[in-house]
């Protein structure tokens, strides 16, 4: 399986796809990370749907992640969009047939396909992780919020519990926008219907039955980076998401393994 | 005895409502270069995809290197293939494409320059896969079939793109592996080409093998035709009632009638158009090439 993920590596770390996802992504992890810290007073909130976090809340322990752990859900939602395209491409450009040709182990394949996507998701968490708390502690001083609990022990403790819970979060969506991409063989139908269910159909179900959203896959994976949110608990979360990415894992890998390799 | 290169037997694969490759049985001894022909939709990408385990076979069974077609794992690293034509990523440069296939198979990457200068791509592998021309696609299809140093050399029209200069180049290079004990099996439209550099063929028709054996048999027992041309196209129509009264088989196609007869017969039709008050522009006896004994075989289709 090393030589599979070795093969993947290259084609993940080519520059106008790794460049272009680590700025998108650091493009709104700089922007959220701001807004939290330069809206602090606004009558607006500063956080997600209106939400304030106060200078207590920043002034905590955790304080230093809480920007990153809001833009966990987005750095998924990223990471299904790259891994969704990666996958559904092998059928678009017909180069599932050489892979298959070099590697005929269908199963490894697909397994060190997936190790690659978590050495990606590794390195989108740990930089996102430092750029988001480089911004933090240089924001706090205008905010007024206080740093002195950030790197004690217990800092230290949340800024891991943090980045753990969201590289989990952004292997799972990774995980899904594969099995998608696998299943549709089209990146257009495979990022479009992802983005149009997490953004748009989980809202209006959410706006229609709120009770709804504790069930809904993308709001599981969201909540698994914040580390629990008051409406839905982390364990609820990791167990729900876990459910779904195991479904997607099993769906994908039967396919993958089993259908005709015909274009 | 070494087993054969390639050996199916009952080899059928079946979608919905077509039947695209029906009991296909041939077999390919090693060190030969074999042609694979047929019309379009004849069934020769399936078949070959079924060689390599990219489908799987409704029912029959074959062999690859003496390994089952159900367990490709166990020859695919001695196997090169080209199907369907190229197929890369086109943001990746040419050097890259193939060092990702390199890199999976636990090939030496060090391959991949000297395979990009065989197959004449020097100074193009680090341009990126997009900005290829089709000729030049089709080279880095070759040399990523060329990456494991195969022992059996699959190429599903090799030649498609090239100018004259590259096909005598491909024709060359198969010639070459072929003496240092490659097998090739290639399917190509390019009918002289495969009567050129082949010593065997497998003639599909309609997902059936119509013959499978060396090029030499399918010719042998092709009749002797003789080739007319009449000074006036419009006299071919009596020309092929001469002919017919006479018990041959007649047809005409090009301008041309193409009667199925001994070579003995020929100053015979020519007396015969000079008492019907027909000029003739051409008469030559001829055994059938390969491509007048496939259109024979496959009802015309090209």
């Amino acid at each position: 399986m090393i030589h599979v993920f070795f093969a993947e590596w290259r084609k993940l770390r080519r520059p106008t796809l790794l460049l272009g996802t680590f700025a998108a992504a650091l493009f709104f992890n700089g922007l959220i990370t701001s807004f939290i810290y330069l809206m602090i007073d606004s009558p607006d909130g500063n956080s997600d749907r209106g939400r304030s976090v106060g200078r207590e809340v920043l002034g905590l322990a955790s304080g230093s992640v809480n920007g990153f752990a809001s833009i966990g859900g987005l750095l998924g939602i990223i990471a299904l969009c790259v891994f969704a395209a990666q996958s559904a491409q092998e059928y678009t450009y017909g180069t599932l047939r050489n892979l298959l040709v070099r590697q005929p182990r269908r199963l490894v394949l697909l397994m060190g396909k997936y190790s690659a996507m978590k050495a990606f998701a590794l390195l989108l968490t740990v930089i996102n992780a430092a750029v988001s708390i480089a911004i933090s502690v240089y924001l706090s001083t205008n905010a007024k919020v206080s740093t002195e609990l950030w790197f004690t022990t217990e800092g230290w403790s949340a800024i891991g519990h943090t980045l753990v819970n969201v590289y989990i979060s952004i292997v799972f969506y990774a995980i899904i926008g594969i099995a998608l991409g696998i299943l549709l063989r089209s990146p257009i139908s495979a990022i479009s219907i992802a983005l149009v269910w997490i953004l748009i159909l989980e809202n209006l179900i959410g706006a229609v039955k709120p009770v709804a959203l504790d069930w809904m896959p993308g709001n599981q994976l969201a909540t698994i980076a914040q580390g629990g949110t008051p409406s839905i608990s982390y364990s609820h979360a990791l167990i729900l998401g876990t459910s779904y990415v195991l479904l997607a894992l099993i769906i994908s890998s039967a396919l993958f393994t089993k259908r005709d390799v015909a274009n | 005895m070494t087993t054969p290169a390639i050996s199916v037997e009952g080899l059928t694969k079946q979608y919905e409502n077509l039947s695209a490759v029906k009991a296909a049985t041939f077999s390919l001894p090693r060190g030969t270069i074999c042609g694979f022909v047929g019309p379009n939709g004849a069934g020769k990408t399936t078949t070959i995809r079924m060689l390599l385990g990219l489908i799987s076979p409704t029912s029959g069974t074959g062999t690859v290197l003496g390994h089952s077609i159900a367990e490709p794992e166990k020859y695919l690293a001695s196997v090169g293939a080209m199907i369907e034509g190229p197929a890369f990523y086109p943001a990746l440069t040419g050097a890259e494409n193939l060092k990702v296939l390199a890199t999976l198979g636990n090939i030496p990457v060090e391959r991949v320059d000297q395979l990009i200068d065989l197959v004449g791509l020097t100074g193009r592998g680090k341009d990126k896969y997009k900005t290829y021309s089709l000729g030049m696609k089709q080279r880095l299809g070759i040399a990523a079939a060329l990456l494991p140093n195969p022992e059996l050399l699959i190429l599903d029209e090799p030649t498609n793109g090239l100018d004259p200069e590259g096909i005598q180049e491909v024709r060359d290079l198969l010639k070459k592996l072929a003496s240092q004990g490659t097998t090739v099996f290639v399917s190509s439209h390019l009918l002289s080409e495969i009567e050129i550099i082949s010593q065997h063929i497998v003639v599909l028709r309609k997902g059936e093998v119509v013959f499978a054996g060396a090029i030499e048999d399918l010719l042998l027992n092709q009749k002797p035709t003789i080739i007319v041309r009449a000074e006036n196209e419009s006299d071919l129509a009596k020309i092929s009632e001469i002919a017919s009264s006479h018990g041959h088989h007649v047809t005409v196609r090009h301008g041309e009638a193409h009667i199925e007869g001994p070579h003995e017969w020929a100053p015979i039709l020519n007396k015969l158009a000079f008492e019907a008050g027909i000029t003739l522009a051409q008469l030559t006896p001829t055994l059938p090439n390969l491509e007048e004994t496939f259109f024979e075989m496959t009802g015309g289709q090209s």
